[in-house]
């Protein structure tokens, strides 16, 4: 067993009652107070998040935009400095690597933000595609931490705090600034569904500004969130979470994410010519997102059955929604059966799916 | 630290057990358990008239991290559940010991409860 890797706010949280658990290998808080409650708060008026796990690596060099364009599913081409896209990263198989997000600061200057569970796989692969492009790929993540402050009050809490105007700032751009005399990347994106920015920012200075949002965000009912809040925002807004819902056995088109995959960007990717095979001859299974009308929670791994009980997929994600207050989820089920009811067994009792498209409440982001 | 009132029996299975004055005894699951457990979202509870036997399953307590069996400190029938939990779960982790309970029981052995731990026993239990 190898130490947990820690954030600089591990005792931060831990002095604020935090429930410190193992995250992919980072002691993470998964609560506070109540996940249900902290929830709730995000999407009533603001949560803030320590996600400083997640990896950030510089790309640099004249040939950073077509290798990057090469790497990842998405249009790079479509960026400008200030920008922001989300994409997959697929195997040639059309497998998925990891899901992140593309900024671009300059014309040869980009970064990339990936999942923490991820992060040394990506950077050896990112790495290793690299090779014969004109490009230096530099991580940093352990010199970068990373605050999300989500929530419809989230703007108000945080243009108290900076002198950037933040109205400026649309959804998916950025923009460097100070946030309480911290020097930031201030970007209008988010895991929850809600309007928000997320806060890059050097490692010294995280328990300095998570201090001073928390103080300004008092007033307005801003509260800590954990790890377990996140997955059940993400989840009632229809985010993929990787290993859930992306995963190398689900890729992009199967997991719904066809407005990633630029087939036609002009340029050849990893994985392109597996994901023009799989959406001309449709993909065998796919990712569907349900609601229950009950309280059990549908747990992950769990059989997903037709009306003839025949197993035809399984479940990927579920929670009890704080908002709807019943079951919701996701699962992998093959396409065929996707049309057809569909249940799943819980304690001996039998469930009915009903299939949706997420999100599962209207949501506030802009 | 885990409240433990002292006028209650517990077992081993964190559930406790308070006699009262009709003979029946109420039972619930206590704050170690609730806490240990986490946002409580659901609470599956028997039929009033169900025959349960000592240790013997009663119920699921469901929380956002798992789902765990509820278990028969003694053994009795089912006089009644507490219909608040429904559609209110979570007051088992405000008030594990109030309006959070989950079943009155007539207990088969009226001398039964005498046996479970005291709470003194069941704080050691905790450390």
């Amino acid at each position: 067993m190898t130490q947990l890797q820690r954030t600089p706010l591990r005792d931060f949280h831990a002095a604020r009652g935090a429930r410190l658990v193992d995250f992919a290998g980072w002691e993470m808080p998964v609560q506070y107070r109540s996940i249900l409650e902290e929830h709730r708060a995000v999407r009533r008026a603001a949560g803030l998040f320590d996600v400083s796990h997640m990896g950030e690596f510089d790309v640099r060099g004249p040939g950073a935009a077509a290798f990057l364009n090469r790497l990842v599913t998405n249009d790079v081409a479509r960026l400008f400095p200030g920008r922001v896209l989300y994409s997959p990263m697929c195997y040639p198989d059309g497998g998925v690597v990891d899901d992140l997000l593309v900024y671009q600061r300059a014309a040869d200057d980009f970064f990339l933000c990936v999942n923490a569970g991820n992060l040394a796989r990506d950077l050896e692969w990112i790495r290793t595609q690299a090779a014969g492009h004109d490009v230096t790929v530099t991580d940093r993540s352990a010199e970068t931490a990373l605050l999300a402050l989500q929530g419809p009050r989230a703007v108000p809490i945080l243009q108290g705090l900076t002198a950037t105007s933040l109205a400026g700032i649309g959804y998916y751009h950025f923009a460097a600034g100070e946030v309480a005399g911290v020097p930031c990347v201030l970007s209008r994106t988010g895991y929850t569904g809600e309007d928000g920015f997320e806060l890059y920012h050097a490692a010294g200075h995280a328990v300095c500004l998570a201090e001073a949002l928390l103080a300004a965000g008092a007033p307005h009912g801003l509260e800590l969130a954990g790890l377990g809040a996140r997955d059940s925002l993400r989840l009632e807004a229809g985010y993929p979470l990787y290993g859930h819902e992306l995963s190398p056995a689900i890729s992009p088109l199967a997991a719904g994410l066809g407005w990633t995959v630029k087939l036609e960007k002009g340029c050849d990717f990893l994985g392109r010519e597996a994901l023009l095979a799989e959406k001309r001859g449709g993909s065998p299974r796919r990712v569907v997102y349900f609601r229950t009308g009950d309280r059990r929670i549908l747990r992950p791994d769990s059989p997903v059955l037709n009306a003839a009980g025949t197993v035809v997929g399984q479940v990927l994600s579920g929670t009890l929604s704080p908002m709807l207050q019943e079951a919701i989820g996701s699962a992998l089920v093959e396409s065929t059966a996707a049309a057809a009811p569909l249940a799943v067994e819980v304690r001996g009792a039998t469930v009915p799916l009903q299939l949706v498209r997420p999100p599962f409440v209207p949501l506030g982001r802009t | 630290m885990s409240s433990v009132p002292a006028d209650l029996r517990y077992a081993k299975s964190h559930e406790w057990v308070r006699p009262e004055a009709d003979g029946t005894v109420t039972i619930g699951i206590t704050d170690y358990a609730q806490n240990s457990l986490g946002d409580i979202t659901y609470v599956q509870s028997p039929k009033v008239r169900a025959v349960l036997a000592a240790g013997g399953v009663f119920g699921v307590v469901e929380s956002v991290k798992a789902a765990s069996d509820l278990y028969a400190p003694v053994a009795g029938t089912v006089v009644a559940v507490n219909p608040a939990l429904d559609g209110a779960p979570e007051t088992v982790n405000r008030e594990p010991y109030g309006a959070g309970w989950m079943l009155r029981l007539k207990p088969a052995d009226p001398g039964a409860v005498g046996a479970l731990l005291d709470a003194s026993a069941y704080g050691a239990l905790l450390g």
